[in-house]
C-alpha cells in the first residue's frame, strides 16, 4: 500500500473502533482542513450507512465567515446532524469572561463551551483532527486519549497504547478524545486532500484581504479585533494555513491558488504550521497547559 | 512511497534522543520556529552546541527534569519514505514504554555505547525485540568518536552481539558504527570511518526492506455492521473491518466465528467501489453470500488454514500496572474488536529480563514479563505468535480501573 492508503486505512479503522466502543460519540468539527478530512474519512468508514455520530462545532462567534458558509454547505451535502456550541452562550451565562485588551481572543474560552457541550449531550468520545506533528505536547498524545470528569488531560497518567488495539473503557463522567489522523503530517493531509479532491473553505487559497500586522503576524481585519488608530490596515494577497478563530489565526503571504501551489509552498516552508498560531506562542508549554484544561 | 515505523532503544546515556535529533536536523526536518524554541530553551551540550535531545521532550516535566517520561512520536519524510519514530524513554519504566513503542514499529534500532559494548541493557532490549517478534533489528554502535573511530572496537561489539542474538534466536540483524553527537554515518557517510563499507543510517533506513511474517490465511475481525436500512438499501448488510494477512478475495470460502458457520465472500467494497481483493491492512466492507448473524467482535476467516478457536491458552505477558497481577481477579482481554473476560489460571514463570532465565513462584509486577495460562469466558479466535503475530496480540484491561495493565502474545493452546 502507498503511504496515503496506509494512513487512510488506519484512520478508518480508528473511526470504526469509536463507533463500536462508545455509546455516544461525536466528531469535533472546526471547519478546518483536518476536520474536513475526518468527515471524508468517516464517509469511507460508514457509507452507505449514516455516521454513527453527529458533528459538533464550537463556535467562538469570531469565525471566518467563509468557514461557516462552508460548514453549512457541507452539512447539507452529507445529510448528517450538526450540533453547535456557542461561546457567546457561555459568556451570557457568566461562565466565562471575555478577555480585554488588544490581543483579546475567545480561543481560550472555547474550552469551557466544549466541556459544557460534551456534558449537555453526554458525549463519551470526541473525535478530533489533531496531529502529533503539530506541536511537541501533541507528539505525546495517545490516539485514544482519556480525559477525566473535568475534561483534563494528564500526560503522566496516559494508558499505554499497543499495536492497533484501542482501549475505550472509561469510568462514568470521563470521556475519550480520539485522534484518527495522529500519524499524519501537514503535508500528508494536503497530499490526501489533493488525491481525494476534497473541497475546502476558500480562505486556504490565496486571496486579497484586509490585514493588520500585529506582533509580526498578519491578522485578518475584523470588527471584533480591537483595532486602534495606530493599526495600519493593508490589502494583501494571503492565505491561511490553519483555521482557528479570527483573533488567533494569522495569515501567510501567499500566491498559492491551487493545491499544487500549496503543497509546493509547504514543502519549501521553514516555519511550522503552528508558527502562525498566536495561541501557541503564549509560553513554552502553552498547548500542554490548554490540553490539561480540556482543550481538544 | 511507503511508511517505515521504527523505535530506538538504548539506556539514558546512549544518545537515543541525540540520534533522533540529529536525523531530523540533518534531513532538514526541523523548522525555524522549532529550532528557535530549542534555542530559547537554552539547553547546551558540553561542547556548547544546542542539545537536540530537547526536540523530543514535549512535556514540561520532561524539559524541567531533562529526561524523557513518555513515548513521543516523531515524523519525517524523504522522497522515498515516510518515517514514524517511536521515541521511548530509556530509563524509567523501560520495559513498559519500550513494549508500547515497539508494538507499533517494524524495526528496532538498538544503541550500543562503543565504550561499553554489549551490556545487560543491550541484552534486555534484544530480549524484548525477540519477545515482540520485531521484524528487523539494527544495532547502531554509537559514540565511535570516543573510541577513536576504531574498526576493531566495532568488529568486537558486532561479534559479541551476534553471539547474543544467536542465543536469543533473533534474526535479520544489521550493524552501523555512528556518532550521533558528531553526525558520523547518520545522514552522511563518515570520512573518519573509511574502513566501514556499509551505508549511513539514513541510507539504510531508506533501503531496508521489512520482511513480513509469512502469515496464515486472512482473518477479518468485524468492527462494525453497516446497515443503512433505507428504502433503496433495505437488504444491505456489510461487515466493516481491517484485513489481517494477505489476500482476501471475492469468492473465498469463509468460516464465521463464534457461530462456526460457513459462507462465501460475495463482494468487497471500499468507498462504494467494488474490489476483487483486499490487501493486508486495508479497511474495507465485505458482504457474504449467506444471511449469517454477525456482529462486532466476531471474526470472519478463510477456511484454508483457519485460526485457533479455544478457551484455554498460554501467553507471554508484559505487565504495566503498579498493582501486581492478581490471579484471583477477573480481567478483560481485548483482541482487535473482541472483549472477553478471562481468569489467569496460573503464572507458569516469569523471565529475568537480564539473563532470560525462568523464575518460578514469584508474582508478576510492574515491568515484568512472564508466561501465563489463561481461561477465557468464551472461545477466543486467534493464531499463535510464531504463525501469525498480528492475530496473537491482545491487551489486558483491569475492569476495576479500566486501565490497560498488560500486553499479551499468545504462544500455545493449553
Amino acid at each position: 500500500m502507498d503511504y496515503l492508503d496506509h494512513l487512510e486505512a488506519e484512520a478508518i479503522y480508528i473511526l470504526r473502533e469509536v463507533a463500536g466502543q462508545f455509546e455516544k460519540p461525536a466528531l469535533l468539527f472546526s471547519g478546518g482542513k483536518d476536520s474536513i478530512t475526518l468527515v471524508h474519512l468517516a464517509k469511507k468508514a460508514f457509507r452507505p450507512g449514516k455516521f454513527p455520530f453527529p458533528l459538533v462545532h464550537i463556535d467562538t462567534g469570531h469565525n471566518f465567515p467563509e468557514t461557516i458558509t462552508f460548514r453549512d454547505a457541507l452539512i447539507e451535502d452529507i445529510g448528517e446532524k450538526l450540533i453547535v456550541g456557542y461561546v457567546q452562550d457561555s459568556i451570557d451565562q457568566g461562565k466565562v469572561v471575555e478577555q480585554k485588551g488588544k490581543n483579546a481572543s475567545r480561543n481560550a474560552l472555547q474550552t469551557v463551551t466544549l466541556l459544557d457541550t460534551i456534558s449537555k449531550h453526554g458525549f463519551d468520545a470526541c473525535i478530533g483532527g489533531a496531529r502529533r506533528d503539530e506541536e511537541k505536547a501533541r507528539a505525546k498524545e495517545r490516539i485514544f486519549s482519556v480525559r477525566d470528569e473535568f475534561g483534563q488531560w494528564d500526560p503522566k497518567r496516559q494508558r499505554p497504547e499497543l499495536w492497533s488495539i484501542f482501549n475505550g473503557k472509561i469510568n462514568k463522567g470521563e470521556n475519550v478524545r480520539v485522534f484518527p489522523i495522529s500519524n499524519w503530517t501537514e503535508l500528508d493531509v494536503w497530499n490526501y486532500i489533493k488525491r481525494e479532491q476534497i473541497a475546502l473553505p476558500s480562505i486556504y487559497f490565496s486571496h486579497e484581504r484586509e490585514v493588520i500586522t500585529r506582533n509580526g503576524q498578519l491578522m485578518a481585519a475584523a470588527s471584533f479585533l480591537n483595532i486602534d488608530a495606530d493599526d495600519v490596515i493593508e490589502r494583501k494577497s494571503v492565505r491561511f494555513r490553519t483555521v482557528g478563530d479570527m483573533t488567533c489565526t494569522a495569515a501567510v503571504d501567499s500566491t498559492a491558488t491551487e493545491l499544487d501551489d500549496i503543497i509546493a509552498e509547504i514543502k519549501a516552508s521553514t516555519v511550522s504550521e503552528r508558527g502562525a498560531r498566536m495561541d501557541d506562542k503564549v509560553s513554552e508549554a502553552a498547548m500542554e497547559e490548554r490540553k490539561k484544561q480540556g482543550y481538544f | 512511497m511507503n511508511i517505515l515505523k521504527f523505535i530506538t532503544a538504548g539506556s539514558v546515556d546512549d544518545g537515543k534522543s541525540t540520534l533522533i535529533g540529529r536525523l531530523l536536523y540533518d534531513t532538514n526536518s526541523i523548522l525555524d520556529d522549532q529550532l528557535e524554541a530549542i534555542q530559547r530553551a537554552n539547553r547546551k551540550n558540553d561542547d556548547g552546541t544546542v542539545d537536540l535531545a530537547i526536540l523530543t521532550d514535549g512535556l514540561k516535566a520532561e524539559r524541567e527534569q531533562g529526561i524523557t517520561i513518555d513515548v513521543a512520536y516523531k515524523y519525517f519524510q524523504t522522497e522515498y519514505r515516510k518515517y514514524i519514530i517511536a521515541d521511548a524513554p530509556g530509563h524509567i519504566q523501560y520495559t513498559r514504554n519500550m513494549v508500547t513503542g515497539a508494538s507499533n514499529s517494524d524495526l528496532i534500532i538498538i544503541l550500543v555505547d562503543a565504550r561499553k559494548g554489549v551490556i545487560e541493557q543491550t541484552k534486555r532490549h534484544s530480549f524484548i525485540a525477540k519477545l515482540l517478534a520485531m521484524k528487523q533489528v539494527l544495532v547502531c554502535v554509537n559514540k565511535m568518536d570516543m573510541v577513536d573511530y576504531s574498526a576493531s572496537v566495532f568488529e568486537q561489539i558486532k561479534a559479541d552481539y551476534l553471539t547474543l542474538a544467536n542465543n536469543l534466536g533473533l534474526k535479520d540483524i544489521d550493524f552501523i558504527p555512528v556518532s550521533a553527537l558528531k553526525g558520523d554515518n547518520i545522514v552522511h557517510k563518515s570520512e573518519r570511518m573509511s574502513w566501514y563499507a556499509g551505508e549511513s543510517l539514513l541510507d539504510y533506513l531508506e533501503n531496508v526492506e521489512i520482511h513480513e511474517q509469512e502469515a496464515a490465511s486472512w482473518r477479518f475481525p468485524v468492527q462494525w455492521v453497516v446497515r443503512p436500512q433505507t428504502d433503496d438499501l433495505h437488504d444491505y448488510r456489510g461487515y466493516a473491518g481491517r484485513v489481517l494477512g494477505e489476500g482476501l478475495k471475492v469468492g473465498d470460502q469463509v468460516i464465521v466465528y463464534p457461530a462456526e458457520t460457513f459462507s462465501t465472500v460475495k463482494a468487497i467494497e471500499l468507498n462504494g467501489q467494488q474490489l476483487q481483493r483486499a490487501e493486508s491492512g486495508q479497511s474495507v466492507i465485505i458482504h457474504l453470500s449467506d444471511d449469517v448473524d454477525i456482529s462486532r467482535g466476531d471474526t470472519i476467516a478463510s477456511v484454508e488454514n483457519p485460526p485457533k478457536f479455544e478457551r484455554n491458552i498460554q501467553a507471554n505477558l508484559c505487565w504495566f500496572d503498579n498493582k501486581p497481577l492478581d490471579t484471583d481477579q477477573i480481567y478483560l482481554i481485548q483482541s482487535h474488536s473482541k472483549l472477553t473476560k478471562v481468569k489467569i489460571v496460573d503464572v507458569l514463570y516469569k523471565f529475568d529480563i537480564n539473563t532470560q532465565e525462568k523464575i518460578h513462584d514469584e508474582p508478576i509486577k510492574l515491568n515484568d514479563i512472564g508466561r501465563i495460562a489463561i481461561k477465557s469466558a468464551e472461545n477466543l479466535v486467534f493464531d499463535l505468535q510464531q504463525e501469525n503475530a498480528a492475530n496473537s496480540q491482545a491487551i489486558v484491561i483491569d475492569p476495576r480501573t479500566n486501565l490497560t495493565v498488560g500486553a499479551l502474545m499468545i504462544q500455545a493452546v493449553d
